[in-house]
C-alpha cells in the first residue's frame, strides 16, 4: 500500500522546483570547475580561431629577414625584435603562425564534426529505426570502415585528389578534414543507432504511433531531441581526435601545405632547432595540449551534466 | 475508525533555512570497546536518541531525528513509512553503513546485545556485521554481485566469520541454500546470480544474511522489488527462518499489510521521527495519531464502492533540511490547531503501556477522543 | 559462445576482402606510377616493364592476380626494391614493429590500469590527482610531440638513451614510453571511472554488509567487476598502437614495417602499399575481435547466458 499521497493534489507544497532536463544540465556544469575551465579555453580558442588574423601582428607568412640577419642568422627567440614568441629560421613571427593554426584547429573541429554528423547520423538512425536487414548491413558496412586503416586511407585520398580542384580547397586542408570525418564517423553512428533502438521501444513512442504520428515525425521531434546529449558529447569528445589527427598529418607533410601553420607542421619544422631554439617546438605543443585539454574537460562535464541517472539530483 | 469526511489542505511549504555543516552535532569518536565481555542485557537492540544527518552541499538534510526504540531477542519489529521518512537510513545506522560523505551519525546511542556500537572500533564493528547482525536489501539483482557464483557470495560470510574446514563450510552453504528452497542446492552452487529468478536470488540473499547465525536481521524492505505471489513466499521464509533460530528482525517497509501479517509490533515513522508505536493489534486497531490513520484509510478495502477514488494522504512529505520545531506532519493535517505548528509533539503514552504515539490532538487532554 | 568466436572470426574475411577492393581502387586512381623517377624512364622501357608486371591488364584483372596470389600467402614483388620480394621486407620489420607494439601495449595496462585503480580509492587525495595530472599530459600530448620531447630531454640532455634504433633494451625504452603515452591516459582514466561508479554499486554495500575486510571488498568485489568495462576501450587501443606505430619508428629510426606504411603510397609500390592495408586491416580487426571475445568471456551474465 504506498501511501498515495502523491497523488495530485492541486496545491501541493513541492519543496524545489523541478526544472527541465536542460536547466538541470546547466546546472551542473556550472558547478563543475574543469568543465568550466574547460569552456573557457575553448571559447577562447573559437575566439582566437576566428579572430586571429585580425590580431596577428604580422601575416602568417611574412618573413622578417631583416631581424633575422640582425640576430645572427637562425630563428629569433622570444621577445626579440618586438616577435612576442620568437620567429622561426625565415623570420616568420612564431606568434602570428600560432594564431593561423588556431584557424585550422578550430576548423578541423568544425568541419570533421560536419562531416562525421552528416554522415553518422542519418545512417545510424537508418539503422535503428529500421533494424532488421537494413541495420545489419549497415553495421556490416561500419564494420568495413572501422578496419580500415585511418591514415592509409587520408593519405590516399589526399594523393589521390591532389591535383584537383577539391584537393588544393583551403590550401589542401578540406580534403584532410573530409577525409578525417570519413574515418570517423563510426561511433556517432552507432551511438545514434543505439538511442534509437533504445527509444523505440518505450512507451511514449507507442502511444504517439496509436494517435497516428508519422514515423518521420517521431524520429525527428520525439527521439531526436531526447538522445541528443550524448550525441552532443560524442562531438564534442570527438574533437580532440581530430585535431589530433589534423596535427600528425601536418607533421609528416600530408595536409597543410607551406606557408600556412598547423601546429603540426610548426612542431616538424621546428623539430631541427629543438636544442637551440626549443620555443619553436614548445609554444605550438603547448597549443595543441591546450586545445586538447579544453575540448576534453568540456566534454567529460557535459557527459556528466547530461548524465541521465543524475537527473532531478542535486 | 473510518474517517470518510471531506479533506482539506491546509499546505503551507516549509522555509528551507540553509545550516552549515559545522553546526551538526559530533559523536564521541569511536575508541576500541572490546566485544568481548558483553554485560547481560534484556533487550537485544536497544536505540536511544539516534540522529543521522546527511552533509550535502544544499543543506543538512536531517534524515533520521533523536530515534527510540527497542527490540527483543526474538522478537520481529515492523518499520513502516513512506519513502524518504529515514527508515533505510535507520537500518543503515544500526550496521553503521551509512555512506559517509556524505552521511553521518550525529548523536545518539545504540547498544545491540550489551554492546555500545557507536563506540566500538571500525575492526570490531566489522567482525559484528554478517556474524551477529545480518542485512537483506531490497533489489536483489543489484546487491548481489554479478561476477561471482552465488555458492562463493554464501561461503564469504562463514569464511570470514567462522572457523570452519573447507568442507564443512561448503557444506554449510548447501545447507543454508536448501533451508531458503532453492531446489537442488549442490548444482546450483557455482551458478550466477543472472541465472536465478528475483525470487531465487532474494532467497539467496537471506542464506546471506542468516550464514552465520545472527542475532539480528536487518530486512530493508525485502520484497518491494518482486512479484506479488513471490512476496507471500519469501516473507513467509523469513518468518519461519527467524522464528527457528530465534532472530530478532527489523522489518522495513512501507507496506501496511506486511507489517501487519509479520511484526509483532510497529513503529511508524514520518519525515525522520518515529510519530507512532505499539503492538501490531493496538495500532491496526486503535491508531492514534493522524497519519497512520490516513495510512490505513488509503488501504483498499473490499467494500469500497466502485469508482469512488481512492483515498489519499493529500501534500508531500517535507524537506527534512533544517525541520521546523513543529509537528511534521501538520501541513497535511486536517485536525490540527495553532500548537501543531507552534511546538513538535513529543511521543507520549496512549492507553496501552506499550502504545505511544506523537500527536497533540490524540493526547489524554486532546481534541480528539 | 563457440559460435560467437567462430562467427566474429569468420567476419574478418569479407571486411578484408572490402578493404582490399577499396584500396586497389584509390591505389591506382593515384596519378603516375611505380617507374616514377627523378629522372624520367622512356616509354619503351616504361610499357615493358608494366608488361613484365602484369600492368598493362584491365583493372579487375590485376585484382584477381593479385588476390590469388595473396590468399596463397604470396605478397608480390616489390616495385620499388625491385630485387626483393614484399614477403622478406614484410618479414624483416615486421618482428620489430609487433615488438615495440606489444611492449607499449603491455607498459599500457601495467601503469595505465594501477594508475586508475589507484585515483579511484584515493578520491580527491593524492593519488587521484597525480593519476590525473598523468591522464592530462597523457591525452594533450600527440606521440610525436612526446617522442621529441623524449629524445630531447633524455637522450640528448641526460644521455640516458640512445636517439634511435633498436638495438638492444635500451633502445626500446623511449619509443615504448612515446607509443604508450597517450594509452595510459585513456586506461587509466576509464579505470578511474569505472572504480568510481563500482564504489557506489549495491554489492559493495552488501559486501561491506558481510563484515568482509576493505582490502577483500576492492579486490574481490570491486576491481574485477570495474575491470569489465575498462576491456571494451582496449580495441580502440590496441587499433591506436597498430597505426600509431609508424609515426613513433619515423620519429626514432626504428626499422619495422611503419616506413613502408606511408612511404609506399608515394613509391606507388603497389603490392608493398596492398600488402601494408591488408597487415595493418587484419590486425585491427583481428585485435578486435580478441577483445570482443575476452570481453564476452569474462562477464559471467554474457559467458553464461
Amino acid at each position: 500500500m504506498a501511501t498515495r499521497s502523491t497523488a495530485l493534489p492541486a496545491r501541493a507544497a513541492r519543496p524545489r522546483k523541478s526544472a527541465g532536463l536542460w536547466s538541470d544540465a546547466f546546472g551542473r556544469l556550472r558547478k563543475n570547475r574543469l568543465a568550466l575551465v574547460g569552456l573557457g579555453l575553448v571559447t577562447l580558442l573559437l575566439f582566437t580561431g576566428l579572430f586571429g588574423p585580425l590580431l596577428a601582428p604580422w601575416s602568417y607568412s611574412f618573413q622578417d629577414l631583416k631581424s633575422v640577419a640582425a640576430g645572427g642568422g637562425g630563428p629569433l627567440p622570444p621577445l626579440a625584435y618586438g616577435h612576442l614568441l620568437g620567429t622561426d629560421q625565415l623570420g616568420r613571427d612564431l606568434f602570428s603562425r600560432l594564431l593561423d593554426g588556431a584557424r585550422i584547429s578550430v576548423s578541423v573541429a568544425f568541419v570533421v564534426q560536419l562531416v562525421i554528423l552528416t554522415i553518422g547520423v542519418p545512417i545510424g538512425a537508418l539503422a535503428g529505426w529500421f533494424g532488421g536487414r537494413l541495420d545489419n548491413a549497415l553495421m556490416r558496412f561500419t564494420d568495413i570502415i572501422y578496419a580500415f586503416p585511418d591514415l592509409l586511407f587520408i593519405i590516399l585520398l589526399t594523393v589521390v585528389f591532389r591535383e584537383t580542384f577539391f584537393g588544393r580547397a583551403m590550401d589542401g586542408l578540406l580534403i584532410v578534414f573530409v577525409a578525417i570525418g570519413l574515418t570517423s564517423w563510426v561511433t556517432v553512428a552507432r551511438l545514434v543507432r543505439g538511442q534509437l533502438l533504445a527509444l523505440k521501444e518505450t512507451e511514449f513512442v507507442e502511444a504517439a504511433r496509436a494517435i497516428g504520428v508519422t514515423d518521420r515525425k517521431i524520429v525527428t521531434k520525439h527521439l531526436l531531441p531526447n538522445g541528443i546529449g550524448p550525441i552532443i558529447v560524442a562531438v564534442t569528445l570527438g574533437i580532440p581526435g581530430a585535431i589530433l589527427a589534423e596535427s600528425t598529418l601536418a607533421y609528416i607533410g600530408i595536409g597543410v601545405q607551406p606557408p600556412r601553420a598547423s601546429w603540426g607542421s610548426l612542431i616538424a619544422e621546428g623539430q631541427k632547432y629543438v636544442r637551440a631554439e626549443p620555443h619553436l617546438v614548445l609554444f605550438p605543443a603547448i597549443a595543441i595540449a591546450v586545445a586538447l585539454i579544453s575540448f576534453t574537460f568540456l566534454g567529460d562535464g557535459l557527459r556528466d551534466a547530461l548524465d541521465p541517472k543524475l537527473k532531478g539530483k542535486q | 475508525m473510518a474517517h470518510s469526511d471531506e479533506r482539506t489542505s491546509r499546505l503551507d511549504a516549509p522555509t528551507i533555512v540553509e545550516v552549515a555543516p559545522t553546526d551538526a552535532r559530533r559523536v564521541t569518536t569511536p575508541t576500541k570497546v572490546g566485544l568481548g565481555d558483553r554485560p547481560k542485557v534484556d533487550k537485544l537492540l536497544s536505540v536511544r536518541d539516534l540522529s543521522t544527518h546527511f552533509f550535502t552541499p544544499d543543506g543538512v538534510v536531517q534524515a533520521v531525528d533523536d530515534v527510540n526504540f527497542e527490540l527483543g531477542y526474538g522478537e520481529t519489529l515492523g518499520l513502516v513509512g513512506e519513502s524518504g521518512c529515514g527508515k533505510s537510513v535507520t537500518a543503515l545506522s544500526i550496521a553503521r553503513l551509512v555512506p559517509n560523505p556524505p552521511g553521518r551519525i550525529v548523536s545518539g546511542e545504540i547498544v545491540f546485545d550489551g554492546i555500545d556500537m557507536l563506540r566500538l572500533g571500525d575492526d570490531d564493528m566489522r567482525q559484528l556485521r554478517g556474524k551477529e547482525i545480518g542485512f537483506i536489501f531490497q533489489d536483489p539483482l543489484t546487491s548481489l554481485n554479478p561476477t561471482l557464483t552465488i555458492g562463493y557470495q554464501i561461503g564469504e560470510s562463514i569464511r570470514q566469520h567462522m572457523n570452519l574446514p573447507q568442507k564443512a563450510a561448503n557444506d554449510r552453504v548447501v545447507e543454508l541454500l536448501s533451508k531458503v528452497g532453492i531446489p537442488r542446492a549442490k548444482d546450483r552452487l557455482n551458478d550466477y546470480p543472472h541465472q536465478f529468478s528475483g525470487g531465487m536470488r532474494q532467497r539467496v540473499m537471506i542464506a546471506i544474511a542468516l550464514s552465520c547465525d545472527p542475532k539480528l536481521l536487518l530486512a530493508d524492505e525485502p520484497t518491494t522489488a518482486l512479484d506479488v505471489t513471490i512476496q507471500a513466499q519469501i516473507l513467509e521464509l523469513i518468518q519461519t527462518l527467524s522464528q527457528e533460530f530465534h532472530t530478532a528482525v527489523l522489518l522495513i517497509t512501507h507496506d501496511l499489510g506486511i507489517a501487519a501479517g509479520m511484526c509483532d509490533r510497529v513503529n511508524v515513522m514520518y519525515a525522520g521521527r518515529i510519530v507512532e508505536t505499539g503492538t501490531v493489534d493496538e495500532l491496526f486497531e486503535q491508531p492514534r495519531m493522524p497519519y497512520a490513520w490516513g495510512l490505513l484509510d488509503s488501504l483498499p478495502r473490499l467494500d469500497d464502492v466502485r469508482g469512488d477514488r481512492l483515498r489519499t494522504i493529500e501534500g508531500l512529505p517535507p524537506l527534512l533540511i533544517q525541520p521546523p520545531n513543529a509537528c511534521r506532519f501538520e501541513p497535511r493535517c486536517r485536525f490540527s490547531r495553532d500548537i501543531c505548528r507552534e511546538q513538535e509533539p513529543a511521543l507520549t503514552l496512549r492507553e496501552n503501556p506499550l502504545h505511544l504515539a506523537r500527536c497533540w490532538a490524540t493526547e489524554p487532554d486532546g481534541w480528539i477522543a | 559462445m563457440i559460435s560467437y568466436v567462430a562467427r566474429r572470426v569468420l567476419w574478418i574475411i569479407p571486411v578484408l576482402f572490402a578493404v582490399s577492393i577499396i584500396t586497389f581502387t584509390l591505389m591506382h586512381s593515384v596519378p603516375g606510377g611505380p617507374w616514377d623517377r627523378e629522372k624520367k624512364l622512356p616509354a619503351a622501357v616504361q610499357s615493358r616493364l608494366n608488361a613484365q608486371y602484369g600492368l598493362d591488364q584491365p583493372l579487375y584483372a590485376q585484382y584477381i592476380n593479385w588476390a590469388s596470389a595473396f590468399v596463397t600467402g604470396d605478397l608480390g614483388p616489390s616495385y620499388r626494391y625491385t630485387d626483393r620480394r614484399v614477403n622478406d621486407i614484410v618479414a624483416d620489420g615486421l618482428p620489430t614493429t609487433v615488438h615495440l607494439g606489444v611492449m607499449a601495449f603491455l607498459l599500457a595496462i601495467l601503469v595505465g590500469i594501477p594508475l586508475g585503480i589507484l585515483a579511484a580509492l584515493g578520491h580527491n587525495k593524492w593519488p587521484d590527482y597525480l593519476s590525473t595530472s598523468v591522464s592530462i599530459i597523457g591525452i594533450s600530448t600527440p606521440s610525436f610531440v612526446l617522442g621529441i620531447l623524449l629524445i630531447v630531454f633524455f637522450s640528448v640532455q641526460l644521455g640516458w638513451f640512445p636517439t634511435g634504433q633498436w638495438r638492444g633494451p635500451e633502445y626500446w625504452v623511449l619509443p615504448t614510453v612515446a607509443l604508450a603515452g597517450f594509452p595510459i591516459a585513456v586506461i587509466a582514466r576509464y579505470t578511474r571511472a569505472s572504480m568510481l561508479e563500482v564504489t557506489r554499486k549495491d554489492y559493495v554495500r552488501t559486501a561491506h554488509s558481510k563484515g568482509i575486510k576493505n582490502e577483500s571488498v576492492v579486490s574481490r568485489h570491486m576491481i574485477r567487476n570495474a575491470l569489465i568495462p575498462v576491456v571494451t576501450i582496449l580495441g580502440p587501443t590496441l587499433a591506436f598502437l597498430v597505426t600509431g606505430s609508424f609515426i613513433i619508428e619515423r620519429i626514432f629510426n626504428i626499422p619495422g614495417v611503419g616506413q613502408f606504411y606511408i612511404n609506399s603510397i608515394y613509391t606507388r609500390d603497389y603490392s608493398l602499399l596492398m600488402a601494408m592495408t591488408m597487415l595493418y586491416a587484419f590486425a585491427v580487426a583481428f585485435l578486435n575481435v580478441v577483445v570482443d571475445v575476452l570481453y564476452a568471456y569474462i562477464d559471467p551474465r554474457i559467458r553464461y547466458s
